[in-house]
């Protein structure tokens, strides 16, 4: 016979003690987050512990420390047979049963269990059988039928198991005085007791963690990498991609599960006019993965949108959507948002998070192992180009000004990028400036060309001067893409602050109302402004 | 025993790191960051510290990526958290006794106590945020929320049998925060200093 506390509910349970180490299946039955409602209908004061208040570091301490674990020495290691406690359990099932008065006959012979103290032979074969309904000769007839599967007197085996509760003042009275009972005479429940009473002491409220400061990723990297440099480096112009694309996830798990479904207002500037689309966060997430997808396809790697496409619209249901082989997945960002967000389950939840941030991974590695050549790939969007050095960026871009949609619907603090790769996203609209122009200008959107440009040659130019970490100097031609701006051809000047600029670039900010000031020719200043909105698209 | 993350995800993450490759430093960052910060944070109780301790954490794994034996050490994330422990600890050892001998009262026993201390906590906060998720919301109820087992089995959906059974099972694989042999007690990695 093996120690009477052996039981088999040890902690090799079903969950391992050696647990998941990450795993929280987000959907998994017993997710807390999923649960636990933290303004929920708790409320501490409706505590079923009828002695007061608990402290939560000092759990109550039924005899002194190390009491029960010396006094075992004195007392039979088997336990006596459990009829007091057994009186003490819950009344519920006895109610139920029509049994109340003979637990009320039975609580008036207490002292029995102490009578029994001395008949250890006659109790070892009990105790060591916990789960069998001992026959009790005090017992009324009617309880032992009252249900074939109920253990007798409280066993070994219970009081065992309510240890836990037990450290935690989480179980009835009558129970907490069972086990208590119970400890002064089984040597390995005190000893047990003992260690989760101390155990108790280790849980503390664990602080919402502090945002880390988003600088620290940078600084940790870069020594690191001081340290041992890179055999396989990520590409400068892929950097600011990874820096935002982290900074967005360590806002999003920061967020609880019904954060995610907080609503956003995507704004952008559709060309003439400020344009706006409702969505979730979690829709933001889907956007930007499907977005992200035109880079990953360039490279290489699998479309998002080819695995979520759903199962009813490719038997072909809808007339609306067409074929497998026409057009899907399409090309430009917004049909592909549309795609996204029509695709996946409806509503989009958290579930999203996780193929964001796999494929930006995989998007930073595979670039990295590109070699050079690959900053020049053109990556197609539909109706326009970049060379995947830009698109990246420009991914990086819409990252931040996505987290930053994020952050302020779920009131989260979120700053710019670090000066350095602000200036790259501003230099990357600087030089998309001139084509804009000169497609709103064919649109008949712009005033017309004034000059006849050399291709090559200096152009009329306005001087955008922007202020703060990252700002610099940038002189956009207004005539043609094809000349270049310089600083003796300047015929306007605008002023503005890197952020408002890179708002006024993401459509959150129209261009009439953009806080910047302006100097010099006015329609070229209008022009320039609008042609910056336009940058912008869902 | 079972691992819930996968092995073979934490031996890519060795061999990327061993090949030199900066961005799978960046992954391992953005899945430890927390993890160790939040650790150091603890142990240290200050926020530059705990800035500095990340900086070492990784720095080591950066430059040793090979000290990380999957068969020996069991998943890359509970030998990050012990090598951010040990670091942390060793650094708050190296402050109590500096703070000790400046100003000469208290007793070197009691920076002991005190970085025992620290040490037992930053092992039961792992174990916390590391244990099933059943057990860790079991123990929320019934600690925080100071919800009894029963009331705990109906938050949770299960049997009163199971509410109990997590709650013991819980506070046992805590317990061992007092038993196992403590993080930090060793020397700090060799080359884990400051840069």
């Amino acid at each position: 016979m093996t120690d009477p506390c052996d039981g088999p509910d040890d902690p090799q349970g079903p969950h391992g003690p050696d647990g998941p180490d990450e795993h929280r299946d987000p959907h998994g039955p017993h997710d807390p987050d999923e649960h636990r409602d933290p303004h929920g209908p708790h409320d501490p004061d409706e505590r079923r512990d009828p002695r007061g208040p608990r402290r939560p570091d000092e759990p109550r301490v039924p005899r002194g420390p190390g009491d029960p674990a010396r006094a075992h020495a004195a007392v039979p290691r088997i336990p006596a047979p459990r009829r007091a406690a057994d009186d003490h359990r819950d009344t519920d099932e006895a109610d139920e049963a029509g049994e109340a008065d003979g637990v009320v006959n039975a609580c008036g012979t207490s002292g029995v269990p102490v009578a029994d103290d001395g008949n250890d032979t006659a109790t070892e074969g009990r105790a060591s059988v916990p789960s069998v309904d001992i026959p009790d000769p005090e017992r009324p007839p009617g309880a032992a039928s009252s249900g074939p599967a109920e253990p007798g007197p409280l066993p070994h085996q219970l009081l065992k198991s309510l240890l836990g509760a037990w450290a935690l003042t989480a179980c009835s009275a009558e129970e907490s005085a069972a086990v208590e009972a119970h400890l002064t005479e089984c040597a390995p429940c005190a000893d047990e007791a003992l260690r989760l009473r101390d155990a108790v002491g280790l849980l503390h409220p664990r602080e919402r963690e502090l945002d880390l400061d988003p600088l620290l990723r940078s600084r940790v990297l870069e020594n690191c990498l001081g340290r041992r440099p890179a055999r396989i480096p990520v590409p400068g112009w892929a950097e600011p991609y990874d820096a935002e694309t982290a900074r967005l996830d360590a806002l999003l798990r920061d967020i609880g599960p019904p954060e995610w479904h907080a609503p956003v207002r995507l704004r952008w500037f559709d060309g003439e006019r400020p344009a706006s689309r409702r969505t979730t966060v979690a829709g933001v997430i889907g956007h930007l993965t499907a977005v992200d997808g035109i880079v990953a396809s360039a490279l290489g790697l699998d479309d998002p949108l080819i695995t979520l496409r759903p199962p009813d619209r490719a038997s072909g249901a809808t007339t609306a959507v067409p074929g497998p082989d026409a057009g899907f997945p399409p090309g430009a960002p917004a049909e592909r948002t549309e795609a996204y967000w029509d695709g996946g389950r409806h509503p989009l939840t958290r579930a999203v998070h996780t193929p964001w941030r796999e494929q930006s991974h995989a998007l930073i590695r595979t670039v990295s192992f590109a070699g050079r050549g690959v900053a020049d790939l053109s990556v197609s969007y539909g109706d326009f180009s970049l060379p995947l050095r830009d698109a990246l960026l420009d991914r990086a871009f819409e990252c931040w000004m996505h987290a930053d949609d994020i952050a302020q619907a779920v009131s989260y603090p979120y700053g710019p990028p670090s000066g350095a790769h602000l200036h790259h996203m501003i230099d990357l609209a600087a030089r998309l400036l001139p084509a804009a122009l000169a497609h709103r200008r064919r649109a008949g959107l712009a005033g017309p060309a004034q000059h006849l440009v050399v291709p090559g040659a200096p152009g009329r130019s306005l001087h955008l001067e922007v202020e703060g970490a990252g700002g610099g100097d940038w002189y956009i031609a207004l005539d043609s893409p094809a000349a270049f701006g310089a600083p003796d051809r300047a015929v306007a000047q605008v002023a503005v602050e890197g952020e408002e600029f890179c708002r006024l670039v993401a459509g959150h900010v129209p261009p009439e109302e953009a806080a910047l000031g302006r100097r010099g020719d006015r329609e070229a200043i209008h022009d320039v402004l609008h042609a910056a909105a336009s940058l912008s698209r869902l | 025993m079972a691992k819930d993350t996968p092995p073979r995800r934490d031996r890519l993450m060795q061999q990327r790191l061993a090949r030199g490759e900066a961005a799978a430093l960046g992954e391992l960052y953005d899945r430890f960051a927390t993890l160790v910060h939040g650790t150091a944070h603890l142990v240290l109780g200050d926020d530059d510290a705990a800035d500095q301790v990340t900086r070492e954490v990784f720095g080591y794994i950066w430059e040793n990526p090979d000290a990380y034996d999957p068969r020996r050490e069991g998943s890359l994330r509970s030998w990050v958290a012990r090598l951010t422990s040990r670091q942390a600890v060793h650094r708050l050892r190296q402050t109590e006794a500096r703070a000790f001998a400046e100003r000469g009262g208290g007793s070197p026993d009691e920076v002991e106590r005190k970085v025992h201390g620290a040490a037992v906590a930053a092992r039961a906060d792992y174990i916390v945020s590391s244990m099933p998720a059943p057990l860790r919301a079991a123990l929320e109820l019934a600690y925080f929320q100071r919800r009894d087992y029963r009331q705990t089995a109906a938050d949770l959906g299960v049997t009163e049998d199971e509410a109990r059974r997590r709650l013991r099972l819980g506070l046992q694989l805590l317990s061992t925060a007092h038993t196992r042999p403590l993080d930090g007690l060793t020397p700090p990695p060799a080359s884990g200093g400051p840069r």
